[in-house]
């Protein structure tokens, strides 16, 4: 393993010499989804915003797909759901059959509760470590730290980025196109 | 009292941070004396717990009362109390987010708290009843070699074994998914290396990314999807272990829906206990308002009413049904030798939140607190009197029988108090009580967000 700390930067993608993206800071989060649709229309395609709350509207503003979580959650559900029937028969039926009050070995009706339960609980892990996994977290950095008002962001200012990977940043220029359309505060941040 | 109070006071986006953040980050050592006395006395009621328990494994489970015929009392009364409490929490949490009640988000949180530690309290008294709780694993399909066989999945009993595991799990990452947007502002706002670190881990790196919300707001939503048939199956379940059965009382297809009802009762009043202390303790007056509190008790009252039709229609169908030992459970509940816990229920849980038809008590702190506790006395003696009534007078006149308690017993139970007591007073104490990032979004989308205002944000 390479301990060397340059390498590990080069391999994260932090470095002096890089940049991050440009910050812009908006004061509320309708100023926010304005400008987001503005920057978008100019061209620009690698964007992000950060906000204390979720801003209804930044989604289409800014082109942030749909959250594919729903897929997940659904198939493992269904997981859950096989996963509890095939406990219930195989345990009754095939590894260790027990007549109990003259019941059937193995029915659907008695094994509708488990078979929910199970299901909602894979879908219930699904859903909170697939919700995790799509945004890349658990993370100990994240280059939008550098910025100076990144605290700000969890409490109440609106943070619009345009991402140094975008076809189109120049950070002169970008800084520029982030003023243009209302932002407060305009900083290039290093990766 | 104003007219139309406001929801939610706060003057920016950043005062509401202060309010909330500030209850948690307050340096500990300069926590008010008042809290620490109260956190020793729960915290010495948990510790009566702890020898309660001790001395049950110790000994054997004699030193409870339960005896022929009454083989379930006070801890399953108390099993399916505490349960039913934690309903609040989900309902509110899931239900009145799928109906899109804005009020929620200002009890959400400590709700659900409350919720966990609830079942916490609730599971503590099946698993000693099993009297071997080193053995607990028995109770899942875990392969072992001295069990050597499978449970029994046509049983109810399994059913409440999952039921209940689920739901605690559900409700905890339901709980914490809230909670990593909040500890992320926690840890942005502090200065101290150490909070930063723990805050930081605690939120997983959380930064409010457009797209981090988009997959959050999704998976919130679906949490909410399916926790709402999971609270209404718990208490189904858990009555399913009544009602399955062939006793008298309790062989009824009303139990499913009547303990859910029962349980959004009592969970309610809890929550109303609890929030009027903290509200009182904590000075959150601008964020739990009258308007909250007022809609709250509007549920307390339609499944208090809920739950008076439930033991009418009980009573109704006892005489109806023609069924000579179902008509004597039913005359015996309320004129036999209980006839005091069967009135006192009835008293509690029907007559008295009727109070909160009228719009000057429901509003009123001090009638609500002292509800709020009623109906929570009336729902214990309400399960009370359907597991020991209907046990105590079965089939046999020979062996009839009357349940006495033991100490153990009364001090297993005010232990359980003290341990849901201690356990909010350090949530409410260390953990945002209320969903900050939630708060905030309400205020906006409410399009009541006036800039500049000296009075405050006033959302509806």
């Amino acid at each position: 393993m390479n301990l060397d700390p340059n390498a590990i930067r080069d391999k994260l993608g932090i470095g002096d010499d890089k940049v991050y993206g440009v910050i812009g800071e908006f004061a509320d989060p309708h100023e926010l989804v304005h400008a987001g649709r503005k920057i978008r229309e100019m061209g620009y395609t690698k964007l992000d915003a950060m906000s204390p709350f979720p801003v209804h509207g930044i989604d289409d503003a800014i082109g942030v797909p749909y959250s594919k979580l729903g897929w997940i959650v659904i198939c493992i559900g269904l997981c859950g759901t096989a996963t509890a029937l095939l406990l219930i028969w195989w345990c009754g039926v095939i590894n260790y059959p027990l007549v109990i009050g003259g019941k059937p070995l193995f029915d659907f009706t008695f094994s509708i509760p488990i078979t929910f339960e199970l299901t909602v609980l894979f879908s219930a892990f699904a859903s909170v470590i697939g919700m995790l996994a799509l945004n890349g977290l658990p993370r100990l950095y994240h280059p939008s730290f550098n910025y100076r008002n990144a605290h700000r962001a969890s409490d109440d200012r609106f943070l619009l980025v345009i991402e140094a990977d975008d076809p189109k940043f120049d950070a002169q220029k970008s800084a520029e196109h982030l003023r243009s359309v209302g932002a407060d505060l305009v900083e290039v941040v290093e990766g | 009292m104003e007219t139309n109070p406001p929801l939610i006071r706060a003057k920016d986006y950043h005062d509401l941070s202060e309010q909330i953040s500030s209850i948690v980050e307050g340096d500990v050592l300069k926590t008010p004396l008042k809290y620490w006395i109260t956190l020793g006395v729960t915290g010495s009621i948990t510790g009566l717990l702890g020898m309660m328990l001790t001395y049950l494994v110790a000994t054997g489970i004699g030193v409870w009362g339960n005896n022929r015929p009454i083989g379930w009392a006070w801890d399953i009364t108390n099993f399916v109390f505490w349960i039913g409490i934690g309903h609040a929490g989900t309902l509110i949490s899931a239900i009145l987010f799928l109906f899109r009640q804005k009020w929620r988000t200002s009890i959400n949180r400590s709700a659900e708290a409350m919720t966990l530690f609830a079942v916490m309290c609730a599971g503590i008294f099946p698993l000693f009843h099993t009297g071997r709780p080193w053995r607990a694993y028995w109770l899942f399909p875990v392969p072992n070699t001295d069990l050597n066989m499978w449970q029994n999945f046509r049983s109810p009993l399994i059913w409440d074994v999952f039921a209940v595991s689920t739901y605690f799990t559900v409700s905890l990452l339901f709980w914490y998914t809230g909670l990593v947007p909040d500890l992320a502002t926690l840890r942005d706002r502090t200065t101290k290396k150490l909070k930063q670190w723990i805050y930081g881990i605690m939120s997983f790196g959380w930064r409010g990314s457009a797209r981090h919300w988009r997959n959050y707001e999704a998976a919130y939503l679906i949490l909410a999807g399916i926790s709402t048939p999971l609270v209404l199956s718990v208490h189904t379940i858990v009555s399913f272990d009544f009602a399955t059965s062939v006793i008298p009382g309790w062989h009824t297809t009303i139990f499913p829906p009547y303990f859910v009802a029962g349980a959004i009762f009592s969970g309610f009043a809890c929550v109303m206990t609890l929030l009027i202390i903290a509200r009182w303790a904590l000075n959150l007056h601008n964020l739990i308002t009258i308007k909250h509190l007022e809609n709250m008790n509007k549920i307390i009252l339609v499944t208090g009413s809920i739950v008076g039709y439930a033991y009418a229609c009980e009573f109704f169908i006892a005489w109806y049904s023609g069924n000579i030992y179902e008509r004597f459970t039913f005359i015996n509940r309320a004129f036999g030798p209980y006839f005091w816990a069967y009135w006192t229920m009835a008293t509690c849980n029907v007559f008295i939140p009727q109070l909160f038809w009228f719009k000057k008590l429901r509003t009123s702190i001090p009638v609500m607190f002292v509800i709020s506790i009623t109906t929570n006395i009336g729902m214990w003696f309400e399960r009370f009197v359907i597991i020991v009534t209907s046990l105590h007078r079965d089939f046999l006149p020979s062996s009839w029988g009357y349940f006495h308690p033991t100490w153990v017993d009364m001090c297993t139970f005010t232990g359980t108090i003290g341990l849901f007591l201690t356990l909010f007073l350090l949530f409410a104490r260390f953990l945002p009580m209320i969903a900050i990032s939630e708060v905030k979004g309400v205020l906006t989308y409410e399009k009541q967000l006036f800039k500049g205002q000296e009075t405050g944000v006033v959302a509806k």
